[in-house]
Parts: structure tokens; sequence; C-alpha cells
């Protein structure tokens, strides 16, 4: 019996062409950035092991609530006082847990692999704040949210970690939710996407 | 809706959160030697007060942290909020 292939099929895979015809007016990018290493990390963080594991990832974890820390391909988002939440590119997870693990050296500490729990939604674009605004109350100026900073919050009622970048925002999203997303984001770009320009038709 | 400041997330919608009734409210040192009348006034019985009033809330959309908030009930205007295990703020 021929083994059974297994496709890899991201939350929001279906809308790729509509995240692009979306693109395509210049000032709003929608798209998806799929299977992204995600490490749920738990830790006291006034222990030694919360040092060791920002030394052993080379990003030293944010204390400051809704801040954000990159180095490398690493990011880490502050999620809560003692809870941290890891971002790698594609298939960095397995390695990620090991050396976390490693470097809390049975300390009281949780790491968990929750790649498969949010995909990442791309919002970015001089509209990226407008679209984002007709679901989300944060105050997402960037004298309030600028780069490097992040949030959980609910956009349109759905739970969302939010991280704003130089010129947008990313949107993790629930895998259950990414469709319902997807959509809303659609739904509420309607008004900012250019129309295609209409062929000239017979008079 | 309310505006409510989170101790550690800042000001955010009530939406986001889940309220937990009246604060400071403690556990029995010894449950087992309370009468069934004791066990109720603990279970079931608090204040209602028509002004300022402790209560817990947790930021269930957002750092999903347990945290006290004094509140006027006439008003609904908070007046300070607090970590857990920190004493009741004196509001004058």
């Amino acid at each position: 019996m021929a083994e059974p292939t297994v496709v890899r099929r991201s939350p929001a895979a279906a809308f790729a062409a509509r995240f692009e015809a979306a693109s395509a007016g210049g000032g709003l990018r929608l798209a998806e950035i799929p299977f992204l290493s995600q490490i749920n990390l738990r830790v006291d963080p006034k222990s030694p092991a919360a040092e060791r594991i920002g030394t052993a990832i080379g990003v030293p974890l944010p204390m400051e609530p809704g801040t954000a820390a990159g180095g490398g391909d690493l990011e880490v988002l502050w999620l809560g006082p003692d809870e941290w939440l890891v971002l790698g590119p594609d298939g960095a997870a397995p390695g990620l847990v090991e050396r976390l693990t490693e470097a809390a050296a049975g300390e009281h500490v949780s790491v968990v692999d929750v790649s498969a729990q949010r995909t990442t939604l791309v919002v970015a674009g001089e509209r990226a704040r407008d679209v984002l605004a007709h679901g989300c109350a944060l105050d997402l100026h960037p004298r309030a949210f600028g780069p490097g900073r992040c949030a959980q919050t609910t956009l349109a009622r759905t739970g969302v970690v939010l991280v704003a970048d130089e010129d947008g925002f990313r949107l993790l999203v629930r895998s259950s939710f990414a469709a319902y997303a997807a959509e809303w984001l659609l739904d509420a770009s309607v008004e900012y996407v250019k129309p295609p320009a209409r062929e000239a038709g017979p008079a | 809706m309310l505006l409510i400041p989170c101790p550690w997330c800042g000001p955010r919608d009530e939406a986001e959160f889940h309220y937990g009734g009246q604060a400071h409210v403690a556990y029995p040192e010894e449950p087992a030697a309370l009468s069934d009348e004791e066990w109720a006034r603990y279970l079931f019985f608090r204040d209602n007060p028509k002004g300022l009033f402790a209560e817990r809330w947790s930021h269930a959309a957002g750092c999903r942290r347990w945290f006290n908030a004094v509140r006027d009930t006439a008003t609904n205007e908070v007046h300070a909020v607090y970590r857990v295990g920190e004493p009741r703020p004196v509001i004058a």
C-alpha cells in the first residue's frame, strides 16, 4: 500500500489570492506568514533561569509589559508578567524547545511548543491602522504603539497577539479563527482598496 | 463600556475582562470546623455597597492576570487598581 502523503496547509492558505488582490492598490498589504515557530515560555522573571534563558537564546526577556525584543532570527513577546512567546522561523521549534529547556536546568519553568496554535497575518501599509481601527479599541498610533510593542487584545471579538512593525502590524491569530479574521480583514479593508482599473468598453 | 486600567497592560475595554466578585474574602483557616451557617456566609454572603467597592477582575483577553480594583458602584468610576497581595489603597 502506498504511503499517504501528508501535505502541510496553513490556516489562511486559501486566502492568498484575495490577500494579494487587496494588496494591489499599494495603500495596504495583507499576507499570511505561515508555519512560524512559537514557544510559550513561563518562568519567574526574577529567577536565575529567566536570565539564563535570555543568554541562551541571545535575547534578554523583555520585562516591560507590552514590549517585544528581537535578536538574530528570534523574537520574544511579553505576554504576561511571567509569560513570553518566543517566535522563530519555520522548523526552529524543536531546537528552540531543547535550548530553552536546557537553560531552565530543572528550575520551575514551562516550555511548550505552541507553533500550531496560531498563524501570523500581516497588515501593513499606510492604511493598516485604519483597517485595524474598525475592530480594535487599542490606540495604535506610533507614539503609543510603535515598533517594539506588542499586545494581547481583541480584534473583531477575536483574541489576537498584535505586534507593531516598522510599516504595519503582525497579527497572531488562533488557527481556528484565522479564516474568520482573514474574512474580517478583507471586509474591513474594502474601502481602502482601489478597485482595479476598468477596461474601456464600447461607449 | 468601562475603561479598566489593568495594572500590567494599561487601560483596556471592559469586554477584555472577567469579573470576579468581592475582593479580600479570605478562605477560612479551618473550613471543616465551620458550622453550615458560617460556611454559607463565607460562600454566598457579599457586601453590596453603594459607593466604593473592592472587587476582583481578570484581564482575560490580555495578560490573563487577576487583580483588584476599587470601583464606585454608583458612578462606575474606577478609583484604583492594585495587584493581588497588595493591601486595599485608602481612597480619600
